[in-house]
């Protein structure tokens, strides 16, 4: 074989080399990332930790109150972002057609590349501002607004991979097209649906900017929806900025228990969605 | 056929083509299994390919020929879970054995796919591809030489001589079909292997390809896989016969599709089945 | 009736859309009133003195997310590469759910790992040996804190490869198979089949790279936390800096006088528009290949 044969191959070896070690330093990154969050955040996990409200530096104190912001803001954002995202990707799927349904679908794609601190100044202007006050239901909103999009094409994705045999089906029975779609079709694509709405979930639950001003923040236990709120993710960001190493400490601990939460909605997705063939 | 020796290369070739048939052959298979998982496609295929001549390989769809064809420039590599038993002799050569160069093999053995598949380049990037990358030329002017070359002897030149730097997309299916052969013709394959090259073509284009194989095998050994046996009887010297993976019969093509020696074969070509 | 309620949700969208111009607009008129154009070109940023130039936000943006793109790209190549023209099925499917995960980490995540992992790692190591090697250059002078421009950059790229390695790794397996099999009955190496695929998917390839510019741009939370802050214009890497998507971020809630929070929502309708231009451009190169359902999404 020719030097320059003798290169070529040395050259392709070397470069399938070099991806391999681009994967790998990728699935490092990830290891080291999460190996850190685990190690740092474990030493301040307790119960205490889990239930308690914050308190001044030196006196301990938990995120149990962000916790339940938390879970509060996913309900108030997946009560409007889940209906309203998959009436959407209905629309999308079975009803949209020509150049309204593109149009709608441009609009779609554009929400879901809004970055998200743009869609909390917006729901500032528009739901803070009028109610002269920071409140969860702002922070819901805000939060639905960026889980509309994300589900809708989801919704619409799982939508359009059933056949349209069933359609036919059923339409040449006699049945009107909403009886179709809502009997037929969306029963058939329920559980993509489902883990698009899950992932949606994982997704929001993540999000800290567009609540930075509208959901904001708080110290206690929440009380109504019409005021400021804690989140894990808000709680996160204070406690980090801080200059105080307990709070740091804290900060890890509550990353720990968000992202279990985080992990463990992709990781189930992930082996509800894995092929069995 | 070179294992990872410093074998000469075989470049030039005569320029006044002698029409006569070696009595070695160019290609020989013995005994040879082919596996995909666990399904066995091919059952001891034996089979001599002498050189410079057009072999044929026949048979109805699913019968292994194409599976076949692609075990003599192992492409059949790129499938995941394939086995192979048996030897593939090029040259004298078991391309099969360990340490093979595959990528020095598939240099010398070409193959035109069913389906034309050009790059998504200029003609002359097509053709000029496996000179560039065998960096068989050391000139500009040589390369743009080959590439003028292939491009006659694959009846084309004409056709796109002004327009050469122009997308290979544009051509239509017949000329796309030719391009593949032109950029095959370029690095002088010693074997030149077809699966079923006009099958996807009008029958204008088809005469093309099929008067294109008759010129070309005054100086390539080509073996070629078709579903349609008229095609075979007009364009081979010697035709094969396959059936489920086996083998049935060899023979010159003016005797198989006269008089052939198997009654399967000739129950085949009557029509009786496939 | 159906088709009405359905129809009226999707215009939802569209007025929600058109909502969110208007707003952005309305509330940030008083500052495009007092200074135009002059706005994007100003590069004092003084709220007690009323001077607000959006230059050093742009710049900071901008080159953040360069900086991302440049380290990305080539590593979300190598991963799209690996796994679908290298890599079994049965290895490639759970790397690439594992790649996947980085995008589903949240933004404040990788802050909080950046301020105290990332940060300090390069103060120590890192930054010291480019200052050694290019303090020459004007890009690598200055104070080394860990925080700045760089780390900012870093922990973007991080964020983005998951990205953009989703979209080539859809974008090179819609690649058909017969142009891996021309390039090979050639005579080519892997890697030269490699690059044909490559050519082929060239288009898509791009859309994923500016799909990538356009989640970069807007990135808030990890950016913010350890790019320093500063509405500055530096060439040095080391430099602290400060993004549109931060300073909203940092000021918004402390900001006094209409001019200053006007100024802010402006930033803010830059920012809007830029991403959607950068994403329009994005979709039009991969519209025609469909992300995978459910793909792991990613907070900010």
């Amino acid at each position: 074989m020719t030097r320059v044969d003798q290169l070529r191959r040395a050259n392709s070896g070397f470069m399938t080399t070099l991806t391999a070690l681009c994967t790998l330093m990728a699935v490092g990154a990830l290891l080291v990332i999460l190996a850190h969050i685990a190690w740092q955040g474990i030493g301040s996990l307790n119960w205490q930790f889990l239930v308690d409200r914050p308190r001044p530096v030196g006196e301990g104190g938990g995120i149990g109150n962000a916790i339940v912001g938390s879970l509060l803001l996913l309900l108030i954002s997946s009560a409007f972002g889940l209906p309203l995202g998959i009436c959407v990707g209905i629309y999308l799927s079975e009803i949209g057609r020509g150049r309204l349904g593109g149009a709608v679908r441009f609009i779609v794609d554009t929400l879901t590349g809004i970055p998200s601190i743009v869609t909390g100044v917006f729901v500032y202007a528009i739901v803070v501002l009028p109610m002269k006050h920071f409140s969860a239901f702002a922070g819901g909103v805000a939060l639905a607004l960026i889980m509309i999009p994300i589900v809708a094409r989801t919704t619409e994705e799982m939508l359009k991979l059933v056949p349209h045999s069933l359609r036919e089906g059923a339409l040449a029975l006699g049945a009107p097209q909403w009886r179709v779609i809502l009997g037929v079709v969306v029963p058939a694509a329920a559980p993509g649906i489902a883990t698009g709405a899950m992932l949606a979930i994982a997704r929001i639950s993540g999000e800290t900017a567009p609540l930075l001003f509208t959901a904001f923040g708080s110290r206690f236990f929440p009380e109504s929806l019409n005021e400021p709120i804690a989140s894990l993710t808000v709680q996160i960001y204070n406690y980090a900025i801080s200059p105080y190493d307990e709070w740091h400490a804290q900060a890890w601990a509550a990353t720990l228990v968000l992202m279990t939460l985080v992990l463990g909605i992709n990781i189930m997705v992930r082996f509800l969605t894995r092929k069995k063939f | 056929m070179p294992v990872q020796t410093a074998a000469p290369k075989i470049e030039v070739r005569p320029s006044a083509p002698v029409q006569t048939t070696s009595s070695k052959a160019k290609v020989a298979v013995r005994n040879l299994d082919f596996f995909y998982g666990r399904m066995q496609a091919l059952h001891a295929i034996s089979i001599e390919i002498p050189e410079r001549i057009v072999m044929a390989f026949i048979g109805p769809s699913g019968c292994g020929k194409s599976t076949f064809l692609r075990t003599l420039n192992r492409m059949n590599d790129v499938i995941p879970h394939t086995r192979v038993g048996g030897e593939v002799l090029i040259d004298d050569h078991d391309i099969y054995a360990p340490g093979t160069d595959v990528v020095d093999l598939r240099r010398r053995v070409g193959m035109v796919f069913q389906k034309s598949n050009p790059f998504p380049k200029s003609i002359f990037d097509n053709v000029a591809y496996g000179l560039r990358i065998n960096r068989v030329t050391s000139s500009g002017s040589e390369l743009q030489g080959r590439v003028e070359q292939a491009l006659k002897d694959a009846a084309l030149w004409n056709e796109v001589k002004d327009r050469l730097k122009t997308s290979a997309l544009s051509l239509s299916g017949g000329q796309q079909q030719r391009l593949c052969i032109a950029r095959a013709l370029a690095i002088r394959p010693e074997v030149l292997l077809m699966d079923e090259p006009a099958s996807a073509l009008d029958p204008i284009a088809t005469s093309k390809i099929e008067e294109l194989i008759f010129d070309l095998k005054k100086q390539y050994t080509i073996v070629i896989v078709t579903h349609n046996m008229q095609q075979a009887a007009r364009v081979s010297d010697r035709t094969a016969f396959f059936l489920l993976g086996k083998l049935i019969e060899v023979n010159a093509t003016e005797k198989m599709f006269t008089a052939p020696s198997e009654k399967l074969t000739e129950d085949y070509i009557t029509g009786r089945f496939g | 009736m159906f088709r009405i309620l359905m129809s009226l949700v999707a215009l939802l969208m569209v007025g929600i859309v058109v909502a969110m111009v208007i707003a952005l607009a309305a509330d940030a008129m008083p500052s495009i009133r007092q200074f135009g154009f002059g706005f994007l070109k100003g590069q004092s940023w003084n709220p007690i003195k009323g001077e607000f130039g959006a230059l050093p936000f742009i710049y900071g943006t901008v080159a953040s997310s360069l900086i991302a793109l440049l380290i990305s790209v080539p590593f979300s190549l190598g991963i799209a590469i690996f796994l679908v023209e290298q890599a079994p099925h049965y290895i490639a499917r759970p790397v690439g759910f594992l790649v996947e995960l980085l995008a589903a980490i949240p933004s404040v995540v990788y802050g909080l790992w950046g301020i105290f992992v990332l940060a300090p790692f390069l103060r120590q190591y890192v930054q010291p040996a480019l200052a050694t090697l290019f303090g020459w250059t004007p890009f690598f002078r200055g104070t080394i804190t860990g925080i700045g421009l760089l780390t900012g950059g870093i922990i973007l790229a991080i964020m983005v490869t998951p990205i953009i390695s989703a979209v080539v790794r859809d974008v090179l397996a819609a690649v058909p198979g017969s142009q891996r099999e021309a390039a090979l009955a050639l005579g080519a190496t892997k890697w030269e089949m490699i690059r044909v695929v490559l050519v082929n998917g060239a288009p898509g390839i791009a859309g994923a790279v500016i799909l990538g510019l356009g989640r970069a741009l807007g990135e808030t939370m990890a950016v913010t936390m350890v790019i320093g802050n500063r509405p500055q214009v530096s060439l040095s890497l080391f430099d602290p800096s400060y993004t549109i998507a931060s300073a909203i971020a940092n000021e918004f809630t402390e900001a006094t006088g209409d001019l200053y929070l006007s100024s802010l929502v402006e930033l803010g309708l830059i920012l809007f528009l830029v991403t959607f231009i950068v994403n329009g451009i994005a979709r039009l190169l991969v519209w025609n290949v469909t992300r995978r359902t459910g793909g792991v999404g990613r907070a900010a």
